[in-house]
């Protein structure tokens, strides 16, 4: 516990001495939260290797105190990604938000305490815990959202995250009030309790808090402003760990019901599917480099609760073996989407502080300019696209083969949704992601500034670095972690003893294929580099057409526009497109963009109209005093006359 | 008997308040009419009990000589004489004020209250008195009238508690020192800033604090 | 099956060796039938054996605009040709490497060797290979599920996980669920035309690059690099092939003579494909998707087929 204790002070302060240093103020502060990480992350290890959760407890409060932090293995595992990801994003911001920005020494501070207040979210074990840590890491990340306040486009993201986020609590705090029984401890819930409409009404009001804060479907309408407004070491850390905190709050609740009834798991798939189709498919159509990766975030919170979804389906009728791996999937997932989207955020930092511009259509041929990016970030392409060896596809492996178990021995019809919503959900991530490596770092350059650009420092290729290779190795040797993914998925899935789930998803035979895989395509490199002419400034051949101008190069909109215009009933895309006509035609333009189906399509209409039609009630507020006297001597009157009446 | 005299009187100061525009009468008929309500308990025949002449010497001090000294320093200060152009006029305000009085004679008589007490009077007064304390805090546009009026509403709430004295004189006793946070909060603070902040003493200007 | 290790041995040697050898062959055989079926004599047999021996002599030219991701795209294709072909059966001898869940595997290799084409292709900064890169991604989208719920009907029909034991295992015959069965296949069959570039989908002897598909992500490799693109193609047809071949073989006593069934298969299917594009003419490329969108349906009507 001291270790836990010690980890989550040293980060929480880990801003403090840049307040009063001059210079140095973000080496201290990276100091610390690496101090602060190893003594967590030492912590966690203890806790997943099998020892007893440590946990303290204060005894004054009437509503149950018994164990009030407490860091179990479910803890234990979302903690490694907390501290990992935001000690790699506080080195990146050496380099990225150094003291020349003048938000920096808040950044620093705000950046250490929302850290802190997650540390001590993933140990909460008792709802006022639980709430108190959640709202103090809202809101100071709020401030790290806002670290460019003066960019009206960023206040208008701060704000519509904090109405999210405020609005998820008040959910929360009705969800705990209907689901305690007494005290406020985090106790499974009494069989049978989840039938009742108490219990649905619980679970619902946690999927919408728990929704918002995650992302899914039609509560992810503050990721893509967010993300795209704040620092990209700040976007890091919220689609890395923030949001992950939402998937922890479903988690604990998923753990604690003994009997969920089957439409909980359905509706957790059918929640899944959506979120991620519909997250993937937008991000087809962004050309903002940060909004396209919030919406792969939202992507993979649908995966995530797909896992989760198959997992609690497999609680319901009763299948281990499909509890364990749809749980397994769902926890590496979140370890794995820190890993990989956190080194996309910090590549995307990268290629914006390189080019200037967050526009993807502006950068291309980067991997020449700033090849430690290209590489990192084609790590991170490589991982989120789900392909083998990298870690995405592990996780997506286990949740597979927790929809193959289901589909062939459960007799359900939901696996097969997953099934196919996760296939189709790959395939157009690949495209995705193919799309925005090939744009932004292949080809040639667009625009000067992206031919101009120049390769970051090394505090910010570090942790892309490490992140990257974090990456390759749990893919390649996935068997690392399966002693403590094991045991966290048990305990999630609130299966009793310890599970084995490094032979029942055979991880090792995913390790003896990936090293051999490895060395066939090495040979090839080798034989075909061997003959190969001496590298001169010979253009594309391109079938003789050699007019190799960076114009001609296929523009990202293009790339995308096949299943853009596939999809275009679902994305619903806005173009502008001033067609050629005549024989000498004036130069013409073609834009295309595509809102937020919630934000810009039902959130901001309706409340734009509600704000209308309330407007029309403004005639009650003139100002004048005498006329509020009035309205109080007329209801004074009213209720004399109605009591003797 | 005098008690009743007592309340006719009161209730005729109302009509006295509402149909004047000089402010300075405004303030004496106020200040009449605290008096004879600070007396009031005496002539309900409750000055047996020695804290409720107390609190009679002490209602009156406040009521007739307290504020009414607070009152005319303020327009000193203020040189406001006349209410000029209230939003009701007088005679429209007369009217209402009598009508309210009829009217609450009429729901007085329905309300559950003991038969045959000696308090049948006291609630027609002073929901008289309040409607009165409304009419001028609405229709009055000069700050100093609406602190008048504020006065008046606060009076008609005293004599509504005078009912409770013998078993809840600190009730009472609170409205008292109701009296003196009207007059020294309010006069002297608000009033000053008003006329700094304004430079006029016409509370139209406070509607510019809207939204 | 015989269980002595030296028989397995055996035949996963014969396995991974013609998993090594015989790629080369089918596109000579496709190319030979639809020659013939034209009236002309055609390319010999063995041309691509050939062709990658002169390829392989040959020096590579790399334009500047090229990065090392041009070159990965080949690698990576024969590389996860290579895996995948150790995991699918062929006929009705189990693979080398089998496990549950090994079908994830196979159809995620082809999706790396996919995602490293496209790159590759990007990477010239070409347009023609930005279009067909984008045309490619986009049939992806519709085969990719149309492969999985073929794996999961056939993972319902059989209940084993495992591609050896849903296209492989003795206890699965033809008879158990023909519909649905017939149904997969033909959903199997879009898929592999598509994968593997054919017509109906895409022309691989056209030379007008705006319609081209693979033809055109290949366009700028040469040499040795080009040589892994044909033969990373070949095996794709290869191992492709086999997962429609496999269940459709019918099961003898003896396993050597299942082998020659499936060689024989392989040249059945082979010329199947060539009869295919000598009758067919490619589509227009917006009724692509409707092509693809019936297999998707296939499959998932054949899963569907299966659950009640």
């Amino acid at each position: 516990m001291i270790l836990f204790a010690l980890s989550a002070f040293l980060v929480a302060v880990s801003g403090v001495p840049g307040l009063f240093l001059h210079t140095g103020g973000g080496k201290a502060s990276a100091w610390l939260l690496g101090l602060g990480a190893l003594a967590g992350l030492a912590a966690a290890g203890l806790v997943l290797c099998g020892n007893a959760p440590p946990s303290v407890a204060l005894h004054s409060t009437p509503l149950g105190t018994m164990g009030l932090l407490r860091l179990d293995p479910i803890g234990a595992f979302f903690l490694v990604p907390v501290l990992l990801l935001s000690t790699c994003d506080a080195v990146f911001a050496l380099g990225y938000w150094g003291d020349q920005h003048e938000s920096a020494r808040r950044l620093r501070l705000l950046f250490g305490i929302t850290t802190a207040f997650m540390v001590l979210l993933v140990a909460a074990s008792h709802a006022l815990t639980f709430l108190l840590a959640w709202e103090g890491m809202a809101v100071t990340a709020f401030f790290l959202v806002i670290a460019e306040d003066r960019d009206p486009e960023t206040r208008r993201a701060g704000w519509i995250y904090l109405v999210s986020t405020h609005s998820g609590t008040l959910c929360l705090f009705a969800a705990f009030g209907l689901a305690a029984t007494g005290n406020f401890l985090f106790l499974p819930w009494t069989p049978g309790l989840a039938g009742t409409t108490r219990g649905t009404a619980a679970f619902l009001l946690f999927l919408v808090g728990f929704g918002l804060k995650a992302g899914i479907f039609p509560l992810h309408f503050w990721l893509p402003p967010a993300h795209a407004a704040a620092p990209s070491h700040v976007s890091s850390l919220m689609s890395g760990i923030l949001i992950k905190m939402g998937i922890l709050g479903l988690v604990r609740l998923l753990c604690l019901v003994p009997d969920p009834p089957l439409w909980w798991g359905a509706l957790l798939v059918a929640l899944g599917a959506l979120s991620g189709l519909l997250g993937v498919a937008f991000a087809l159509a962004q050309h903002d480099l940060k909004r396209l990766l919030a919406y792969h975030s939202i992507e993979n919170i649908g995966i995530i609760l797909l896992g989760l979804g198959l997992g609690t389906l497999g609680k319901s009728t009763g299948h281990p073996v499909i509890q364990l791996l749809g749980f397994a999937g769902a926890l590496l997932h979140v370890l794995n989407h820190s890993l990989f989207k956190g080194l996309l955020f910090l590549g995307a930092g990268s290629v914006v502080m390189a080019t200037g511009s967050r526009d993807i259509e502006r950068a291309g041929g980067l991997a020449r300019a700033i090849p430690f990016t290209a590489g990192a970030f084609l790590a991170g392409s490589w991982a989120i696209c789900g392909l083998p060896p990298l870690n995405g596809f592990v996780s997506e492996w286990l949740i597979y083969l927790a929809a193959f178990h289901g589909l062939a021995f459960a007799h359900s019809a939901w696996p097969v949704l997953a099934l196919g919503a996760l296939a189709m959900i790959g395939a157009l991530a690949a495209a995705c992601f193919a799309k925005v490596f090939g744009v932004v770092f292949l080809g040639q350059p667009r625009t000067p500034q992206a031919a101009g650009a120049v390769e970051s420092p090394r505090s910010m290729l570090v942790p892309m670095g490490v992140l990257a290779a974090c990456c390759a190795a749990l893919g390649v040797a996935p068997v690392a972690v399966a002693p403590a993914l094991a045991r966290a998925a048990g305990a999630a899935a609130g299966l009793p003893g310890p599970a084995s789930l490094g032979s029942l998803a055979h991880f090792g035979i995913l390790t003896a294929i990936a090293l051999p895989m490895l060395a066939a395509a090495a040979l090839a490199w080798a034989w075909s580099r061997k003959g190969s002419v001496p590298r001169a400034a010979l253009p594309t051949w391109d079938c003789g057409y050699a007019a190799a101008s960076p114009r001609i190069q296929y523009t990202a909109s293009s790339f995308a526009d096949g299943l853009v215009s596939a999809m275009r009933y679902v994305l619903l895309p806005q173009v502008r497109w001033l067609r050629v006509r005549g024989l000498f035609p004036s130069p013409r333009s073609y834009r295309s963009h595509v809102p937020d189906p919630v934000l810009d399509r039902v959130a901001e209409p309706s409340l734009g109209f509600a704000a209308r039609g309330l407007a029309a009630l403004h005639f009650f507020q003139s100002g004048q005093l005498p006329l509020y006297l009035l309205y109080i001597l007329i209801t004074l009157v009213a209720l004399l006359v109605w009591m003797v009446a | 008997m005098l008690r009743d005299l007592l309340i006719a009187l009161i209730v005729l100061t109302n009509f006295t308040l509402v149909a004047t525009s000089r402010i300075n009468k405004m303030i004496q008929v106020a200040v009449i009419q605290g008096v004879m309500l600070g007396l009031l308990p005496l002539a309900m025949g409750l000055g047996r009990h020695l804290h409720i002449v107390l609190m009679v010497i002490a209602a009156v001090t406040v009521k007739g000589w307290l504020i009414p000294y607070l009152f005319r320093r303020a327009s000193r200060k203020v040189k406001v004489d006349r209410e000029l152009s209230p939003y009701m006029g007088f005679t429209a305000s007369l009217v209402l004020c009598a009508l309210g009085t009829g009217l609450a004679l009429m729901l007085a008589s329905n309300l559950p209250l003991a038969p045959g007490s000696q308090y049948t009077l006291f609630v027609p007064a002073s929901l008289s008195t309040l409607l009165t304390g409304f009419i001028l805090l609405i229709t009055r546009r000069k700050a100093l009238s609406q602190v008048v009026g504020y006065l008046v509403l606060e009076n008609g709430i005293y004599l509504f508690g005078l009912m409770l004295v013998e078993e809840m004189p600190l009730l009472v006793e609170t409205g008292i020192l109701l009296d003196l946070f009207v007059g020294i909060f309010v006069m002297g603070i608000v009033i000053n800033h008003i006329t700094v902040a304004f430079d006029s003493m016409d509370t139209r200007h406070l509607a510019e604090l809207k939204d | 099956m015989t269980d002595s290790t030296l028989v397995r041995s055996l035949h996963y040697l014969l396995h991974i060796l013609t998993a090594l050898l015989l790629p080369p062959l089918l596109p000579g055989l496709i190319n030979k039938v639809k020659a013939v079926a034209a009236g002309r004599q055609g390319p010999p047999v063995l041309q691509l054996y050939y062709d990658l021996a002169k390829l392989a002599r040959k020096r590579a030219v790399f334009s500047s605009t090229t990065t090392w991701v041009f070159l990965a795209g080949p690698v990576a294709v024969v590389a996860a040709g290579l895996v995948a072909s150790l995991l699918v059966p062929f006929g009705h001898s189990p693979s080398p490497v089998n496990f549950e869940g090994d079908m994830i595997l196979f159809a995620y290799l082809f999706g790396l060797a996919r995602f490293a084409t496209v790159v590759s292709a990007l990477d010239t900064g070409s347009s023609f290979e930005g279009m067909g890169a984008a045309r490619e991604v986009t049939f992806s989208v519709l085969t990719e599920p149309a492969l999985f719920l073929g794996f999961a009907a056939l993972a319902k029909a059989s209940g084993s996980l495992s591609l050896s034991g849903m296209l492989a295992s003795p206890g699965f015959a033809i008879t158990r669920a023909t519909g649905p069965f017939i149904l997969v296949l033909a959903g199997w069959m879009i898929v592999f035309l598509t994968e593997n570039s054919r017509i109906p989908v895409d022309d691989p002897n056209t030379h007008l690059e705006l319609t081209m598909i693979h033809e055109v992500m290949v366009l700028d490799h040469s040499g040795r690099p080009l040589a892994l693109v044909l033969y990373g193609a070949s095996l794709k047809l290869l191992v492709l092939g086999a997962l429609i071949v496999g269940p459709l073989l019918p099961r003898t006593s003896d396993p050597w003579l299942d082998w020659a069934g499936f060689y024989a298969a392989m040249g059945l299917l082979a010329v199947a494909v060539g009869l295919v594009e000598s009758a067919t003419a490619r589509f227009r490329m917006n009724r692509v998707p409707q092509f693809l969108v019936a297999g998707l349906l296939a499959t998932a009507f054949a899963f569907f087929l299966l659950q009640a």
